[in-house]
């Protein structure tokens, strides 16, 4: 196991470093001096050529890549072109909105995905089956902006239960900022619940198919504790796999979120930095959401372990 | 007589349309296929209305005869542009998934028939590429390249690409250990031959189905784009942009946040419904188990 671990985690650790490499490699492509970009157009030659030292713009692409990247295991990941202000300080208050989010969001998809998808899989052919997969069918097909607008419509414009749009902050209690969430992480979680839940009926479907369930049935287990006791138990990896898939969809859909319920997170931050040219802010945003998909992808290798020892004791995946 | 020839062509047929009438899915979903890609076409020459003709006097209306779907914030008339944004967002999802099939299958063929570290290579390169969500390559693509339907197209097709190789080599796999792969390398048959003779027609199918997903997929992400500015650009009508609009006369004209949502959303589920229905009848494993 522990071999299978290290493992991982080299792999892990090179995957990262490629990625950063080539979101590096990326910006450098992108038209525009950041320098002369900051100065405007009538800045003269002089003042031009001292910022672009100032920013390390004139040493070659090896050594700003080796800066650049060295930083990050100490948190530093450069400082912002346009706010002049280190790039940690920038994502600190943002990450407070965009994590909870990408958070609630999950909690939302597992926790309508599992039991719908659990209880399509016991109701197969019936009515309630056909129509929680119908819902799912249509769920996996309404984009997750649209959601938001029409939630914005319903419940906040409507109802008036939650905000419109904003974030109000952690400042004045858990609740006030909570509310602010809810209505975005709905947009982004139900989608995902609905393909989650068509996932977990057939993962269900099949391992009520196997000799184990028929076993337990004729030791006298009743069909609802053969299907929550050993079905769904069986029926964790497909969907652990999926789960950590989701996560990069998420944090994709947290951009398109955060401008629909205009929140101040780190979506939005990337969006305005792609505006103002601010490369620096750019690749070190880009590149730690793509460790963080690695890091997860890396999580759900380990739960795969967790959720069927078979496979943590090297018996073949 | 050979039971191909026993079996004629248009009994082939007769027996393939019977089968799509038979399947709830695949009827529906190439009734909805079928009618976007009617929309898309006629609004090449003729809409109700030209959906770029602005009548500030009609602005914000609701539905009604004469605007079926009501007008926006410039008296546009929502259903031609409806009809007109059809166009767009197909021709942005198909050639998205052209780029993908067009450099992901060959990948994809290469590392299933050479196997080893080119195998070892590709599946690596594709490994990297699912580290960047495919919104997040795209709105990097659309920032280098700046924003157009066309740098749209490129931006979804790329994320297209590492999905074509992986189910491209995942199905080819199996394929190089059958029998009539080593009888046509017996033969003397070179690996790109065997690749297109018999690799490829055998993994077909697997690949219609994912393209249709691929499908559904790029309609989303061209009308996510769209959203946030990246994708196509004014004049040009797209359902995405549409929906960006309606956000800031969401108080008093609700409409507009209604009909090019249930436009992107009635689209994708057709072509989800077009691939459940091909899968179903293109794998039979699918079809025992279900």
């Amino acid at each position: 196991m522990t071999s299978y671990v290290l493992g991982r985690l080299f792999a892990l650790l090179l995957t990262t470093l490629a990625a950063s490499l080539i979101v590096f490699l990326l910006m450098q492509i992108l038209p525009g001096d950041p320098a002369a970009v900051m100065l405007g157009v009538n800045a003269q030659p002089e003042t031009l050529a001292a910022l672009r030292t100032k920013l390390g713009l004139d040493q070659p692409l090896w050594t700003r890549y080796l800066d650049w990247i060295g930083g990050f295991p100490f948190g530093d990941f450069g400082v912002s072109h346009t706010y002049s202000t280190p790039i940690s300080q920038l994502l600190a208050p943002r990450i407070m909105v965009t994590l909870p989010l990408a958070l609630l969001s999950m909690a939302i998809s597992v926790g309508v995905a599992l039991p719908v998808g659990v209880y399509a899989a016991s109701r197969r052919g019936k009515p309630g089956d056909f129509l929680s997969m119908g819902a799912a069918q249509i769920g996996v097909a309404i984009p997750n902006f649209w959601l938001g607008l029409l939630l914005i419509l319903f419940f906040a414009l409507h109802l008036r239960w939650l905000p419109a749009s904003g974030f109000a902050g952690w400042e004045d209690g858990l609740w006030r900022g909570l509310r602010s969430l809810i209505l975005p992480a709905l947009a982004l979680g139900l989608p995902l619940a609905a393909i989650l839940a068509r996932v977990t009926r057939s993962a269900v479907i099949e391992a009520l198919g196997e000799d184990f369930i028929r076993t337990a049935r004729a030791k006298g287990l009743t069909s609802r504790a053969a299907l929550w006791r050993h079905a769904t138990p069986n029926a964790l990896i497909p969907v652990a796999t999926i789960v950590g898939m989701q996560f990069s969809f998420l944090l994709a859909g947290t951009i398109i979120i955060e401008n629909v319920f205009n929140l101040p997170g780190v979506g939005r931050l990337i969006f305005q930095s792609i505006a103002q040219r601010d490369l620096v802010t750019v690749q070190s945003l880009v590149t730690l959401l793509a460790a963080c998909v690695i890091f997860v992808n890396f999580l759900v290798d380990l739960a795969y372990g967790w959720l069927d020892p078979r496979l943590a004791a090297g018996g073949g995946r | 007589m050979t039971l191909e020839e026993e079996i004629s062509a248009p009994q082939r047929g007769r027996g393939l349309l019977r089968a799509i009438f038979r399947s709830r899915n695949l009827t529906i979903g190439l009734f909805v296929l079928l009618l976007a890609i009617g929309m898309a076409v006629v609004s090449e020459f003729w809409t109700p209305y030209p959906p770029n003709a602005l009548r500030i006097r009609d602005k914000l209306q609701g539905p009604s005869l004469a605007h079926w779907f009501g007008t926006d914030h410039f008296g546009r008339d929502v259903f031609s542009m409806i009809m007109a944004g059809a166009r767009n967002s197909l021709e942005v999802a198909l050639t998205a998934v052209a780029v993908g099939i067009g450099i992901g299958v060959p990948l994809g063929a290469l590392a299933a028939a050479r196997g080893g570290w080119i195998d070892g290579f590709v599946m690596r390169l594709t490994d990297l590429a699912f580290a960047f969500p495919a919104l997040l390559t795209a709105v990097i693509v659309t920032a280098i390249f700046g924003p157009s339907a066309v740098n749209a197209m490129i931006a979804i097709g790329i994320f297209n690409i590492p999905v074509f190789a992986r189910v491209t080599r995942g199905a080819a796999m199996g394929l190089w250990k059958r029998d009539y792969v080593l009888a046509a390398r017996c033969a003397g048959l070179g690996d790109a031959a065997i690749t297109w003779r018999h690799i490829l027609p055998n993994v077909n199918h697997v690949l219609i189905v994912q393209a249709t997903i691929q499908f559904a997929l790029a309609v989303v992400a061209e009308a996510g784009l769209s959203y946030v500015g990246l994708g196509a650009q004014p004049p040009q009508a797209s359902w995405g942009k549409m929906l960006s609009d309606s956000q800031t006369y969401i108080y008093s004209a609700a409409h507009l946040a209604i009909f090019p949502g249930l436009a992107i959303t009635i689209t994708v589920l057709g072509l989800n419904l077009l691939g459940d229905g091909l899968r179903d009848l293109l794998d039979p494993r699918v079809r025992r188990q279900r």
